[in-house]
């Protein structure tokens, strides 16, 4: 449904967004996920043909962004960075200038406006102004806005910032409801927010796309890497041929010795189960001081840290 | 045609939604009204020239502040973004904006009908220079709009739309007058005494609707349109 291709964004100096390629298929919600800074809103600005690439191409249900720029926009429902709103308008007048702008035809308006309004709660605001509306409200009507001629595709572009707790896990319903027959496109920079909605994720930083998969790839990649540091007191090299013979590790490496005999030692395991056990046990068996035993479980955190820190 | 009108429409709304129209509809009447009966009184003459002579003048500070918001405020609030990624052209945003802020600034002036109308039931009136003023002023504001609008797309800040587009409008409206076609070369004479905004105002002021003002109107009116309608597109590089 949607397809990136080789997307180059430059502004003066700085590149925003650096050969980016991706898909996302119909009926998918991808998550775009980034520290401030990454190129999340400018590479959805170039899906929604409100900036151009300056290489590559962008083609959305099968239009390109550059070419079909028109085709493209009436496709797409699209809530920007910050929600903008024509605060003089109240939300009946805006719902129904959109509607009227995305040639929704005459008789449809009111059961459409009418349909938003329910699916996005806007029931208690209806004859307010939009410079009136709590954060909350003005959110539903920017969701109301995006999706209200029924587009194939929607971008959101960070939509539960600056909400309340209860508002983002309404928020997020409504997402997860609407993505259950579309395809969405989200941004964030705050994790548990795309693993909660999204089935698949696309990590940003500096432009460039570090890592993507399914929440559950991401973690179990990390989890599979699991690290483990164990501080032993004992002969160095007997200890790493034991630790040879243990099956559940992958990998480990000596990280030098103490004077008083210490080792540190940093082992990876293979699979997901705790060997935390069976290292005691052979510490134990062979009469060494195990000083040091824990685990570093990489969360999908560690993973979006390791990713976005490493090269600033 | 049909997104034309919508976002006309929608203008047009924000227009009256707010108290600004109302507040400019006053502030313009009790200004241009004031101006009127002052000389009126005076002179004792039943004509309207010193009225229109004041209107370039009064459009100079007013019709800059009718634009100044058009773009720039869509631009701060951020608007500009959900407006531009609606499945419209830009020439249709544009043809939008300027036309509601046209209708609106007619509006204002329609609204000053009292002033040939107490002048009508006064004695004999000569109404063809008053007309030639009312056509001159809606061109005239209809170039300083569009000058305006192209300059509110292009600034961030209200107050320095305001500023440059009066500025802007100032300087197109003088370089036809004599005295600064007194310092130019005389090769140049010509063509800025053409180019002058204010020439063409007072031509048509005279009750002589001449196509080469109107086409000079309209032609300025398209230029500047056209280099919006462009200036929109420029965001994207």
């Amino acid at each position: 449904m949607i397809e990136a291709e080789n997307l180059t964004k430059r502004f003066g100096d700085t590149l925003a967004v650096d050969t980016i390629s991706f898909t996302v298929n119909k009926g998918e919600i991808v998550g775009l996920l980034g520290p401030n800074g990454a190129g999340k809103t400018t590479t959805m600005r170039i899906l929604t043909c409100y900036l151009a690439a300056d290489s590559g191409t962008a083609m959305i249900a099968g239009k390109n962004v550059l070419t079909q720029s028109l085709e493209v926009r009436r496709s797409i429902g699209y809530l920007p960075e910050n929600n903008p709103l024509y605060t003089e308008m109240g939300v009946v007048d805006y719902l129904k200038f959109i509607a009227q702008i995305r040639h929704i035809p005459r008789k449809k308006i009111k059961p459409q406006v009418k349909e938003m309004v329910e699916v996005c709660g806007l029931e208690p605001v209806l004859n307010k102004k939009i410079d009136e509306l709590s954060k909350g409200f003005r959110q539903r009507v920017g969701l109301a806005q995006a999706m209200i001629h029924n587009p194939e595709v929607l971008i959101f572009d960070e939509p539960t910032v600056g909400l309340d707790p209860n508002q983002i896990v309404e928020i997020r319903e409504l997402i997860k409801r609407i993505g259950a027959e579309k395809t969405v496109i989200l941004s964030s920079h705050i994790l548990p927010e795309v693993s909660a909605t999204c089935k698949q994720i696309i990590i940003m930083n500096r432009g460039r796309i570090v890592a993507s998969g399914t929440p559950e790839e991401m973690s179990g990649r990390a989890r599979g890497g699991g690290v483990i540091t164990m501080v032993v007191q004992g002969p160095v090299e007997q200890v790493k041929d034991t630790l040879k013979t243990v099956k559940k590790i992958k990998s480990f490496t000596a990280q030098g010795t103490e004077a008083d005999g210490r080792t540190r030692f940093e082992i990876i395991s293979t699979g997901e189960e705790n060997i935390n056990e069976d290292l005691f046990r052979m510490a134990a068996e062979n009469g060494w001081v195990l000083s040091e035993l824990h685990q570093e479980t990489l969360s999908l955190e560690d993973v979006f840290q390791q990713l976005t820190l490493k090269e600033s | 045609m049909r997104n034309i009108l919508i976002i006309f429409r929608k203008e047009l709304r924000i227009f009256f939604d707010s108290p600004i129209a109302y507040i400019f509809i006053i502030a313009f009447l009790a200004f241009s009204n004031w101006l009127f009966f002052r000389s009126f009184f005076i002179v004792g003459q039943l004509s309207m020239r010193d009225y229109f002579f004041f209107i370039p003048w009064i459009f100079l500070v007013f019709i800059p502040a009718v634009t100044m918001r058009l773009w720039a405020e869509e631009k701060k609030i951020g608007t500009i973004e959900v407006l531009m990624t609606l499945p419209v052209r830009n020439y249709e945003v544009v043809l939008g904006k300027f036309l509601a802020s046209f209708s609106f600034v007619m509006i204002a002036l329609a609204l000053s009908f009292s002033l040939p109308l107490t002048l009508f039931f006064l004695g004999d009136v000569d109404f063809g220079p008053i007309i030639g003023g009312y056509v001159g002023a809606c061109f005239l504001g209809g170039a300083y709009l569009a000058i305006g609008l192209f300059v509110s797309n292009l600034a961030e800040n209200q107050i320095v739309a305001f500023i440059i587009a009066a500025l802007l409008s100032f300087a197109l409206f003088i370089i036809g007058e004599d005295l600064v076609l007194a310092t130019l070369p005389n090769s140049l004479v010509p063509t800025f005494s053409f180019l002058g905004l204010g020439k063409h105002f007072v031509s048509l002021q005279r009750g002589v609707l001449d196509s080469r003002d109107v086409i000079y109107y309209i032609s300025v009116i398209g230029f500047f349109l056209f280099l919006n309608t462009q200036s929109l597109e420029s965001r994207k590089w």
